[in-house]
């Protein structure tokens, strides 16, 4: 980004603006009108729709009312929460577990190759035909994890249906879900750190815990920046596979503010909904920008 | 068609091949789309009504599409209303759920089709929209809400069928020394942990009679009201006594069905349209099977809280109204009702006058038409007295049914999704 900026900063100092030098302005037309007419005119649009109560079939502008009521209403208020679990929970969740598996899978290990694959392929399956299968699998009573817990005697939880522990057991399965991509990224990562760092550090006599603390996590700080925020933001908005596998139940205690939109959306509620959306851009923006901000600090 | 009258009562997939065929071999006729939910009994119901009405009906090809049902299916009815996109004809429920479609402006008014006539008084009163507009003929039979109960589990017992709540949670308690479930619930599908609530409404009525009228004018407080605090807690006080089945957070519907055929549980809240369901999966059990409605705190005042049926609509979209109203004149019809009857078995009253029930209903049908011939001993459910029902009334009973919030806490909560509900329909008395 720096890099960018500071050349077109000199290039601006050394000479006057000059269109002529550029495309045809025109050219910009066709991107224009698309980008305004499917982007730029909705934003605005729904902006002003989530000021009022609307039916589709007509609209009373109320000011702020629907903001106040998305956090006044304790169910509402509870996706927000959760979100934010869910979104840090699987972030953190696919960093250290991918970091693991990248560290296996780049060492001489037999069948890398193949394990590499597997590990990815999760990424390729339908997040809803993911939400089904483990709605399956997690079944407290005649599910396979819990049947399998039994075999060592152990009393499997309720994992989608009991209220403390659905919303842990959805983020999960995220983990596993986005893990692989995950591990690959930092797989690239890791594959771009030169081996004489670690020669250098095995003649010094550092440990391998040392090797991987002090060359592996500060080396590979780009790739796991960008696996944090890409999976942050996939968490903070996440909703498809909330909704395969509980619809933000038992009741409310694992709604995310994705589900609690369309469950308003779902109750006509057009107004509340729309503004709904506009606290999860804002969130989103807020809570991403200043974390990206901050990953990225040091990469120059 | 050469289709006999025997065929009529194949299954769907018979009337489905049927119905293709006879869009392949005719040319000059008018098309009508009808859209209904996607549940077996209403598939099975529209495919039969589609092939006996194209018998007599030549140049009317009556073409079935299905959706999504509960919340899901009301958001594509809303929408498809919206955006002028709704097929001809649309099967969907009658009461509050019908005011939230701004009936006036988007359904064509039926009150002056002579057919109208034969459609029973209080149904039109729940496909109205209070301003002379009638906008539907009911689709299926009517239902009651209360409890399914196995009667082996009661002569092995020895047990009475409850007049009281009382009574009713002493029944419960002999049923748990035993294998049997006392109650079943089925919260893995959504919907069905309301049925406590709204079918305890005949007893709200007793105690406050004006109840609906004073709900929808937004005066009463439900944290603060006895008797729907009592409906709220009907749940609680069998969640709080362990009285559910094991599985109850995660069991569906036809789990829930399963059991009680089996004798695995012994009660099910639930409305009679689940007769038909029972009928198709488990025929050798239903005798077996019987009927109650939620009991109140007096023997004396024990009554049924009864559903009208869903109900057919015709869209301001349609291209072929007039055609439309004369498959609308068939459905409202004797012939109408036979067809349904043969489908899917009789599974309530209709609220169509020329219609009767066969002699022999199943047995937790005869139980409920008991309720329905004294008229002291029946009401409707709220949401056919008020427009208004709030959206979340399923998460909030889930909840208070497993524990996560009381009755008391859930009424406050309910209180505010209805108050948005208010709102949204622009009600008066609600700001």
């Amino acid at each position: 980004m720096t890099l960018f900026g500071r050349r077109t900063a000199l290039a601006n100092q050394s000479r006057p603006l000059n269109l002529q030098s550029y495309y045809p302005l025109w050219f910009y037309v066709p991107a224009g009108v698309i980008y305004g007419l499917m982007f730029l005119l909705p934003t605005f649009a729904s902006l002003y729709f989530s000021l009022t109560r609307w039916t589709l079939f007509n609209q009373e502008f109320i000011g702020f009312e629907n903001f106040v009521e998305f956090f006044n209403e304790p169910f509402l208020l509870k996706g927000l929460v959760n979100t934010f679990i869910f979104g840090f929970s699987t972030s953190a969740g696919k960093v250290i577990v991918g970091m693991g598996l990248a560290v296996l899978l780049t060492s001489n290990i037999y069948m890398r190759g193949l394990l590499r694959s597997v590990v990815f392929f999760p990424v390729l399956v339908s997040t809803i035909g993911i939400g089904i299968t483990f709605n399956v699998l997690m079944d407290p009573q005649d599910g396979v994890i819990n049947a399998a817990l039994a075999i060592v005697g152990i009393d499997g939880p309720h994992w989608l249906t009991s209220p403390k522990m659905a919303i842990y057991s959805v983020a999960l399965v995220e983990i596993w879900r986005g893990v692989g991509l995950a591990t690959l990224i930092l797989i690239a990562g890791l594959m771009a750190i030169p081996d004489d760092f670690y020669e250098a550090a095995r003649l010094d006599g550092a440990s391998a815990w040392h090797q991987f603390w002090r060359i592996t996590v500060p080396l590979s700080r780009p790739a796991i920046a960008t696996v944090l925020t890409l999976s942050l933001i996939d968490g903070l908005r996440t909703f498809d596979l909330v909704w395969a596998m509980t619809r933000g139940g038992p009741g409310f205690s694992s709604d995310v503010l994705a589900s609690v939109i369309y469950k308003q959306y779902q109750a006509g509620f057009y107004g509340l909904s729309t503004a709904g959306n506009v606290i999860l851009f804002m969130v989103i923006a807020l809570v991403a920008l200043p974390i990206v901000a901050f990953l990225n600090r040091e990469e120059r | 068609m050469k289709t006999t009258k025997s065929l009529r009562t194949l299954s769907a997939a018979l009337a489905v091949a049927a119905s293709s065929a006879a869009v392949g071999s005719s040319h000059d006729s008018v098309e009508v789309t009808l859209l209904t939910d996607n549940s077996p009994n209403s598939v099975a119901v529209f495919n039969a009504l589609e092939a006996a009405f194209e018998q007599t009906h030549d140049n009317i090809d009556i073409n079935v599409e299905t959706r999504a049902g509960g919340t899901e299916g009301d958001n594509i009815v809303r929408t498809r209303l919206a955006t002028g996109t709704m097929p001809d004809l649309f099967f969907y429920n009658s009461g509050s759920l019908l005011q939230a479609l701004n009936p006036s402006r988007t359904l064509i008014d039926l009150s002056d089709e002579p057919f109208m006539e034969r459609v029973s008084p209080s149904f039109q009163s729940v496909v109205s929209d209070g301003k002379g507009g009638v906008y539907g003929v009911p689709g299926e039979a009517g239902m009651g809400g209360g409890i399914l109960y196995n009667r082996k589990v009661y002569e092995e017992l020895g047990l009475e069928i409850p007049r009281t709540w009382e009574e009713f949670m002493a029944n419960n308690e002999a049923i748990s020394e035993t294998d049997v479930a006392p109650v079943l619930g089925s919260f893995g599908a959504t919907w069905t942990s309301q049925i406590f609530f709204l079918a305890d409404f005949y007893n709200v009525l007793q105690q406050d009679p004006d109840f609906a009228e004073e709900f929808t004018a937004g005066n009463i407080e439900m944290s603060e009201n006895d008797a729907i605090l009592k409906s709220f807690g009907r749940i609680q006080d069998v969640y709080e006594a362990g009285y559910f089945n094991e599985d109850f957070a995660s069991a569906t519907y036809e789990d829930a069905l399963r059991m009680l055929a089996m004798g695995e549980g012994a009660h099910y809240p639930m409305l009679t349209f689940a007769v038909t369901a029972l009928l198709e999966s488990y025929p050798d059990a239903v005798e077996d099977l019987g009927f109650f409605s939620v009991p109140g705190d007096s023997a004396d005042a024990n009554g049924l809280t009864v559903w009208m049926p869903g109900s057919i609509y015709l869209s301001q979209s349609s291209e072929e109204p007039e055609a439309a109203k004369v498959f609308l004149d068939f459905v409202a019809s004797q012939e109408g009702c036979e067809v349904i009857v043969d489908t899917i078995g009789a599974s309530g009253p209709f609220l169509i006058e020329t219609c009767g029930l066969p002699d022999d209903v199943p047995q937790p049908v005869s139980d409920m038409l008991v309720y329905l011939q004294d008229s002291s001993r029946n009401a409707p459910a709220l949401e056919f007295l008020s427009p208004l029902k709030g959206p979340s009334l399923e998460q909030i009973l889930i909840e208070i049914g497993s524990g996560i919030r009381d009755a008391e806490s859930g009424a406050e909560l309910y209180q505010r999704d209805v108050r948005r509900q208010a709102r949204q329909l622009g009600l008066d008395g609600w700001n």
